[in-house]
């Protein structure tokens, strides 16, 4: 077993880990953040995607022990005081969610992405959000909603 | 009805706040499964001892474990008298293997990390036997599934309606094509899984599974472990996708896993991984075709004649439901004249095949449209003219055709006005525009085609969904249904339903659905039929509570009932609002216990008020609460159509295929919320998409699933799936009060009739097997470049 410390939506966890446990399995099984959940075992999926020092990491994809001393944030750390994401706001708003199994992953990529790219084309939301897939909705609605979001978000930066 | 009101769902979906079964029994026990690496094989020896090593392993079963009942074959859901040969397997192998991925023991442990461990330490020892793989092989019949199923053939029915041999002989023209279909999969994002917590003091079962019924869960589940039926609950949590797989039931861990948990006394759960998923879920679409059909100069349709073989793989469980609904939904919004086909069902040592979305339709409308377009192409006619000429008129309805649908009742079309559905098709696509646009694109050094398919989808069918409605003394009104809910935002369109029927806010509905502790009688989720059958249980419940409270409301006021209405949770006298009572308060006087817990209670407290010493206080006709329940059963399905268009382009040199535009008219009836139709529409055409272009089943000859991860198995993502152009028609069904129609399974059905005939356009040749790769396309290419420098064109039967 190994020591580890790492950050989780904002909350310091010290736990004793087998050097195996895959980061995903630590987030849920130790940490109890079965927010972020687990699609393929692969790492093709994106579901188990969250935040690692602020970029986006497929999370079923790192070792528990890789994570020590690092800032992970889940799709359960986004809201801030009660007030969602503009990212979760528009999934809401334009309907780009169905079973919402793929959602956390979706929303935890798109900001990455719209992060990186703050105003993206349909193309390139297309092809940032590749990583990624969704059973239910055709990922039209979510390339209207990362779009979206990106505008929130730019207006938000210029507002403050 | 008819908003585009934001989902209820979502704001927990959102926030990581969803409750998947694997989210739950945190600390539970877990399952593993050792399964079969064979296709086909003989048990010889297992040996478990060395996995008993491990620490934290509390059990390892083998079939020689399972008592009673369930050591016995799973059962056939869904008999049919032509299901000569219906086989199942057992919940753990006994003996025999029959596919890759089959259950041959199951190891429960601490945590799956070391039930995986104990697994890896067990032993199977296999005689292998001869894998029948692919449904030519299997119609060969040299080899057997079964060893006593004849020529593997499971089930082989005819249906023929009028006289088939006469009308073709007599027919001006005649075509044959073969055609080939093949497997693809559901693929929720979320795994099947179970989770089971026995309580032993009480005898009794609570059991959480990611299924499309929980009703039939627990009835199959008790039976296996011969239990009372009421002392087994089976609760749906969140559910992450199911697209026809979780329909299936029982499947082998929704029996084992509770079993487990009684047996040692702890929680029990099983999570299926991807690859559990690819190999022992289940599969669905492979079919070899043959389609004879007569036609007139004008390319009317005057005889059709179909013969085809469907993999149902290693066992049926659910029956032969795929092959009846292609058998029969074939026929579209067309009429046949003469109609003839039989189908034969056929085992493999492959993972069985079920219901996927789309549910045999999308085989059927491959056949048939493929046959338009050959008609089309003999005839040197338009393709949407040849549709036109052959559809059933709107002044036809309802027109029946003859034959027995898969619910066993006539298939008989309530409604559509399918030229008008072709009209705004063609607005859309700008269809008598693409000439000019394909000349533009030639001069270019572009190759592009313009692809059509129709479709009829028979939705709803019985034999009933029920619902609940409660109204608390806080206004809060309680809805329950017990069918199941996958994403289709169930809780969002019953709520509307509901509020318009009842005159309550949106806000202070709550649907549960999928819980047997809150409805008891339900049938399930599949065949689109979500919002029809419990769309309308809900509204007839709701007319319940509707009088009841009129009623209620009418004596406090000493009004007649006629003159009261009710709006925005409140019961007012017609033309004087201000004479007027809370339906909360309303909930409070069905109840003569008035506890006074609220101040709306200790309003109308028993002594607030006179009554009659003579009469009981519940009266003989009448119950406490103001609440109610209805169940909505139809005689027959109800039929929802539509009709797409694609462009695509083909790359010249490299036979890439992309999709330029997609195009969807659909008409599903009444739509409840036209945001969560769309959606609806858009996931079925990126699954139809994937079904057309990237997604198979690679089984090698010896029945490896060769391609079962998602690395491998090519679902598309944001950049494969085309923008969804969408537009509606709202033809409402007469046989449901809502005039509803389903939607579920709409936008997947024409997809591979579409891209086949859009690419045979751009290519010039005919295209009569999908999916197709660009290898495969350009593979047709170099084969058709070689036997003539001009496009095929169709084979004349040479009669």
């Amino acid at each position: 077993m190994t020591r580890i410390t790492v950050s989780v939506d904002g909350v310091s966890c010290t736990d004793e880990v087998e050097p195996r446990m895959l980061l995903v399995h630590y987030l849920r099984e130790t940490v109890g953040k079965v927010g972020t959940v687990i699609g393929c075992d692969t790492s093709n999926c994106g579901a188990c995607t969250v935040h690692l020092d602020g970029r986006s990491v497929k999370s079923c994809n790192m070792l528990a022990v890789q994570a020590d001393g690092h800032e992970v944030t889940t799709i359960e750390g986004l809201a801030k005081d009660g007030r969602l994401h503009p990212m979760q706001v528009a999934f809401h708003e334009n309907h780009a969610l169905q079973c919402g199994y793929c959602t956390p992953g979706m929303i935890m990529q798109a900001i990455d992405l719209v992060g990186q790219n703050p105003s993206p084309t349909e193309d390139e939301i297309r092809h940032g959000m590749e990583g990624n897939l969704c059973r239910c909705t055709g990922y039209h609605n979510i390339v209207k909603a990362v779009a979206a979001a990106a505008g929130a978000m730019s207006s938000e930066r210029s507002d403050s | 009805m008819g908003e585009k009101v934001q989902r209820r769902e979502d704001p927990r979906l959102l926030t990581g706040n969803g409750r998947y079964l694997d989210d739950l029994g945190r600390g539970a026990l877990q399952a593993a499964f050792v399964r079969s690496p064979h296709a086909h094989a003989r048990i010889v020896d297992i040996d478990i001892a060395d996995a008993w090593e491990l620490d934290g392993v509390e059990a390892i079963y083998t079939w020689e474990d399972l008592p009673g009942r369930v050591a016995e074959p799973l059962p056939v859901l869904i008999p049919h008298p032509a299901m000569t040969h219906a086989r199942t397997g057992y919940c753990l192998a006994r003996d025999e293997v029959n596919h890759v991925g089959e259950a041959v023991v199951m190891v429960v442990a601490r945590d799956r990390y070391v039930a995986e461990d104990a697994c890896a330490r067990i032993t199977v020892q296999y005689d292998t036997l001869p894998a029948v793989v692919g449904v030519a092989r299997a119609r060969d019949g040299d080899r057997l599934v079964h060893d006593d199923v004849p020529g593997n053939v499971a089930a082989n029915l005819r249906q023929e309606v009028g006289d088939v041999d006469t009308a073709m002989a007599a027919a001006p023209h005649t075509l044959t094509l073969e055609l080939a279909i093949e497997r693809s999969a559901c693929m929720p994002m979320e795994g099947k899984g179970v989770f089971a917590r026995w309580d032993a003091d009480d005898g009794s079962l609570r059991l959480y599974s990611s299924t499309q019924t929980s009703t039939g869960v627990r009835a199959a589940v008790a039976a296996k472990l011969e239990l009372p039926l009421a002392k087994v609950e089976v609760v749906t949590p969140d559910v992450g996708g199911g697209f026809g797989v979780k329909i299936v039931h029982p499947w082998p861990e929704e029996v084992l896993v509770p079993w487990a948990a009684r047996n040692l006394g702890r929680d029990v759960k099983w999570t299926e991984d991807r690859r559990e998923h690819f190999v022992s879920s289940a599969h669905e679409r492979g079919q070899l075709q043959e389609v004879t059909v007569g036609f007139d100069d004008d390319g009317r349709l005057l005889a059709l004649d179909v013969h085809f073989w469907h993999d149902n793989g290693a066992y049926t469980p659910y029956g032969i439901i795929v092959p009846i609904i292609t058998a029969t939904q074939l026929l579209g919004p067309y009429k046949p004249g003469a109609y003839r086909v039989e189908f034969w069902s056929l085992y493999t040592n492959t993972v069985l095949v079920t219901p996927y979305r789309g549910a045999g339709r999308p085989q059927g409308c491959y056949a048939m449209e493929r046959t338009m377009d050959a008609i089309a192409e003999h005839r040197g006619l338009d393709r949407a003219e040849v549709r036109s000429r052959n559809f059933i008129q709107p002044d036809e309805m309802p027109w029946d055709h003859g034959l027995m649908f898969q619910d066993g009742r006539p298939l008989k079309y309530d409604s559509g006005d399918f030229p008008a559905s072709l009209a705004k098709l063609k607005a859309l696509v700008g269809w008598d525009d693409f000439a000019a646009y394909r000349e533009q694109a030639a001069r270019e050094g572009r190759r592009v085609g313009l692809g059509i398919g129709c479709y009829v989808e028979g939705t709803g069918v019985g034999p009933y969904e029920g619902g609940h409605v409660q109204v608390e003394t806080s206004g809060r009104v309680n809805v329950a249904t017990g069918l199941t809910t996958q994403g289709q935002g169930h809780q969002t369109i019953l709520a509307q339903i509901v509020a318009d029927e009842l005159g309550v806010p949106f806000d202070d509905v709550h649907v549960t659905t999928g819980d047997t502790r809150r409805m008891a009688y339900a049938v399930g989720t599949f065949a689109s039929r979500g919002a029809v059958m419990s769309g309308n249980a809900v509204a007839l419940a709701a007319r319940v509570v509707r009088a009841k409270a009129l009623r209620i409301a009418a004596e406090a006021l000493e009004v007649s009932p006629d003159d009261l209405d009710i709006a925005d949770g409140v019961v007012s006298v017609k033309g004087a609002p201000g004479t007027s009572i809370a339906l909360k308060t309303v909930a409070v006087m069905s109840n003569p216990l008035r506890y006074a817990f609220d101040a709306s209670a200790a309003a109308a407290t028993q002594f607030a008020g006179t009554f009659d010493p003579d009469t009981p206080p519940v009266g003989d006709d009448d119950e406490p609460g103001l609440e109610g329940q209805d169940f909505y059963s139809p005689t027959q399905a109800t039929f929802a159509n539509g009709m797409h268009a694609a462009v695509v382009e083909t790359d010249p040199v490299t036979a890439e295929i992309r999709i330029l535009r997609y195009c969807v008219v659909h008409d599903c009836g009444v739509m409840v919320n036209p945001m969560i139709v769309e959606g609806q529409v858009h996931g079925g055409v990126a699954q139809g998409v994937g079904g057309a272009l990237y997604e198979r089943m690679v089984y090698d000859e010896g029945g490896q699933l060769l391609n079962a991860s998602f690395m491998d198995f090519l679902m598309p993502y944001a950049s494969e799936v085309p923008h969804i152009e969408t537009d509606h028609l709202e033809t409402p069904s007469p046989l449901n009060p809502l005039g509803i129609k389903g939607a579920g399974e709409a936008g997947t059905i024409p997809v591979s009739a579409v891209i086949a005939s859009a690419i045979e356009d751009a290519e010039g040749f005919p295209i009569r097997s999908m999916p197709i790769s660009p290898a495969e396309l350009w593979e047709l290419r170099r084969r058709h470049a070689a036997s003539d420098p001009h496009p095929v064109p169709v084979q004349e039967d040479p009669r």
